[in-house]
């Protein structure tokens, strides 16, 4: 059974398709790695599953736990137990770090507990949310907030991208803990947290597609002695894209 | 040299440089006198509205406390511990007792600016007067009334607030109206002397009507090291309200701080700003502005920071929130820099609520009405004000109350 399936998504932002026909099948208590240059599409997927405004799906369906998500709210889609933890949260000037993590868990120990265990002070819950926040902190907090939600199904968009290595460190382990029985997508750049955190399968994104799917270990490896040269190389890539420019002419 | 009369009568007629032109014939001086009585005593009515604005009849975590009713003083005094440092009493009382008021009464503020401080003149109506002496700490707020019982009433207050050297004292005052009251005028002067070494935190909030007008006229003025934090809310709609307080740092190392929560609802005309000028060597200026327009509420957010000696600066920051196509916020952030060594700046910003905050939060589970009621209310951060804990829950439970009806 599927945590999360995506089948043949095509999404446009303000007119310009950003994805172009993605499948994917993250089984139950998986967690799967998506690697992919930067522009590939990978968090225009992420915001599509979430159903932010500005990605509009033009066709495919998503369905979580088996359920079609492809047209509820926002909302809606975290009720059922979606979670995410973003790239580059938006600052909110007077609404409290505290006003998410109370919703959650309430103001008692919990809360306390949470925050402590991503190594940020108390006081922290009382900070404007992701103002003013270093780059450790505003991975720290995304990661708090999720803790906070227990969502069913976590996507991490970036986890490791601009902390330390003590951060990367405590990031990658409660990250890994929290997934043990849960099922979660990882978007990755470097892979550095992939050190910490266990996956089962990754897949490659080129153009907003899916091009190549394999044992994560493997698939990084490649990436990391040829960068992702290689795939543009690949047969799926170069069928895929010449597909589309069929389909663009006029 | 002319009197303050002789100065006001020239005056009666002179337009305000800002805000509609009102006629001032249009409005009630007749008003029957309320009998002095205790604020726990006054009517059920009166107690809940100026709840509203932060007045407690209970007098409870209050120092001491002026109630104002239309043209009567009916509540004046000063909790027993807090006697003999601090004295709390109608402007008229105070002037009686003491001769050298006269040299601060129209001292800061000219009575001749325009017909509103004409009118304070010729049509008095008391007002508080707050002295606090040398070098006493009053640890508790001291709270003042201004309220209007009756439709269509003028009433124009003059208050005094004296902060000896080394003192320091917290001021919330309420001007609000009775539920009955449609329009109305009110008019109030307020003249505060800060001085050397002293702290003065004034809060004010107000609860108009939607045909109500009001035109306060506030100057400041700020002795060696003195400290002014000025703080105004206003969630309630109003037909025009036009006021541009100034603080003059003329000590040595002077703060002052401007900040503002404004609500603009209905089809209410507000037009606030606040002045700083920094004329001594040291001194410190800070001018912080919410505006959030709904409706078809029309805003002027308006800052004026002026440096006339080296070593100075100040900051200016006007935030507008618009949450309606027919509504307006427009920001007017000005610096006037007369020398060099003066640092001066400013940042402005009006916008709707911005849609990436918005999904945001709904990416953790708040509806969109939700989230942007957070948002609204977030906006409105009291901790802004700098308030000591207790009044700064007071004021966050009257916003967050204004947010949820409002959205």
């Amino acid at each position: 059974m599927s945590a999360l399936r995506i089948e043949d998504l095509c999404v446009e932002v303000f007119g310009k398709r950003v994805l172009n026909g993605v499948d994917l099948d993250i089984p139950k208590g998986e967690t799967h790695v998506l690697f992919g240059p930067n522009g590939s599409g990978k968090t225009s997927l992420i915001m599509a599953v979430l159903g932010f405004s500005n990605y509009r799906i033009v066709s495919g369906r998503i369905l979580l736990n088996d359920t079609d998500i492809t047209d509820l709210p926002i909302n809606e889609r975290v009720k059922l137990g979606l979670g995410v933890a973003f790239q580059n949260p938006p600052a909110i000037r007077g609404v409290k770090l505290g006003d998410v993590v109370h919703s959650f868990v309430g103001k008692g120990a919990e809360a306390n507990q949470l925050t402590e265990t991503m190594k940020l002070p108390q006081e922290f819950l009382e900070r404007d949310l992701n103002l003013g926040f270093s780059g450790g902190e505003l991975k720290r907090s995304e990661i708090l907030q999720v803790l906070a939600q227990k969502p069913y199904f976590i996507m991490l968009d970036e986890p490791d991208s601009g902390v330390d290595v003590e951060n990367l460190e405590l990031i990658g382990k409660v990250v890994n803990k929290f997934l043990k029985g849960r099922s979660g997508l990882l978007i990755t750049h470097l892979g550095y947290v992939l050190r910490y955190v266990d996956t089962q399968r990754a897949h490659v994104m080129i153009d907003g597609i899916i091009a190549c799917s394999g044992k994560p270990v493997k698939i990084l490896g490649q990436i990391l002695s040829e960068g992702y040269k290689w795939c543009e190389k690949c047969p799926v890539v170069k069928k895929k894209r010449c597909v589309q420019r069929r389909s663009q002419q006029p | 040299m002319p009197s303050s009369k002789e100065k006001a009568l020239r005056a009666k007629e002179k337009p305000a440089a800002l805000g509609p032109d009102l006629n001032l014939k249009s409005f009630s001086r007749g008003s029957n006198p309320w009998a002095t009585c205790p604020v726990s005593s006054l009517p059920e009515d009166v107690v809940q509205q100026s709840l509203k604005v932060g007045i407690r009849s209970d007098e409870k975590e209050r120092a001491g406390t002026y109630f104002q009713i239309d043209h009567s003083a009916v509540f004046q005094g000063v909790q027993k511990m807090f006697k003999g440092k601090v004295e709390v009493m109608s402007t008229r009382d105070a002037l009686e007792k003491y001769d050298w008021l006269r040299d601060y009464w129209w001292g800061l503020v000219a009575v001749d600016t325009d017909k509103y401080t004409a009118l304070a003149e010729l049509k008095w109506d008391q007002g508080y007067f707050l002295r606090v002496l040398e070098n006493q700490k009053v640890t508790l707020p001291v709270q003042s009334c201004l309220f209007t019982s009756r439709d269509n009433l003028n009433q124009n207050v003059h208050n005094i607030i004296i902060a000896e050297p080394g003192s320091e004292v917290q001021m919330i005052t309420g001007c609000v109206v009775h539920p009955n009251v449609q329009r109305g005028l009110h008019v109030g002067i307020s003249e505060f002397y800060i001085k050397r070494e002293a702290k003065l935190t004034f809060t004010m909030i107000h609860n108009w009507a939607q045909n109500f007008d009001v035109r306060p006229r506030t100057a400041a003025l700020l002795e060696d090291d003195a400290v002014f934090v000025n703080n105004y809310v206003c969630l309630k709609p109003v037909k025009s309200l036009q006021m541009y307080p100034a603080a003059y740092c003329k000590g040595v190392n002077s703060k002052a701080r401007f900040n503002s929560i404004v609500y603009g609802t209905g089809n209410s005309y507000i037009d606030i700003g606040s002045k700083v000028v920094l004329q001594a060597e040291g001194s410190r200026g800070e001018v912080i502005a919410r505006a959030i327009a709904s409706d078809n509420a029309q805003i002027y957010a308006r800052g004026l920071l002026v440096g006339e000696q080296k070593d100075t600066k100040a900051h200016l920051e006007c935030r507008g929130l618009l949450l309606s196509d027919n509504a307006f916020v427009h920001a007017v952030p000005e610096l006037n820099g007369k020398v060099v060594g003066t640092d001066l700046s400013h940042e402005a910003a009006v916008g709707k609520i911005a849609e990436d905050q918005v999904q945001y939060l709904m990416a953790r589970g708040f509806s969109e009405a939700e989230a942007e009621a957070l948002i609204v209310r977030g906006f409105m951060d009291v901790s802004i004000f700098g308030l000591p804990e207790t009044l700064r829950d007071e004021i966050k439970k009257m916003i967050d109350a204004t947010t949820e009806r409002a959205l």
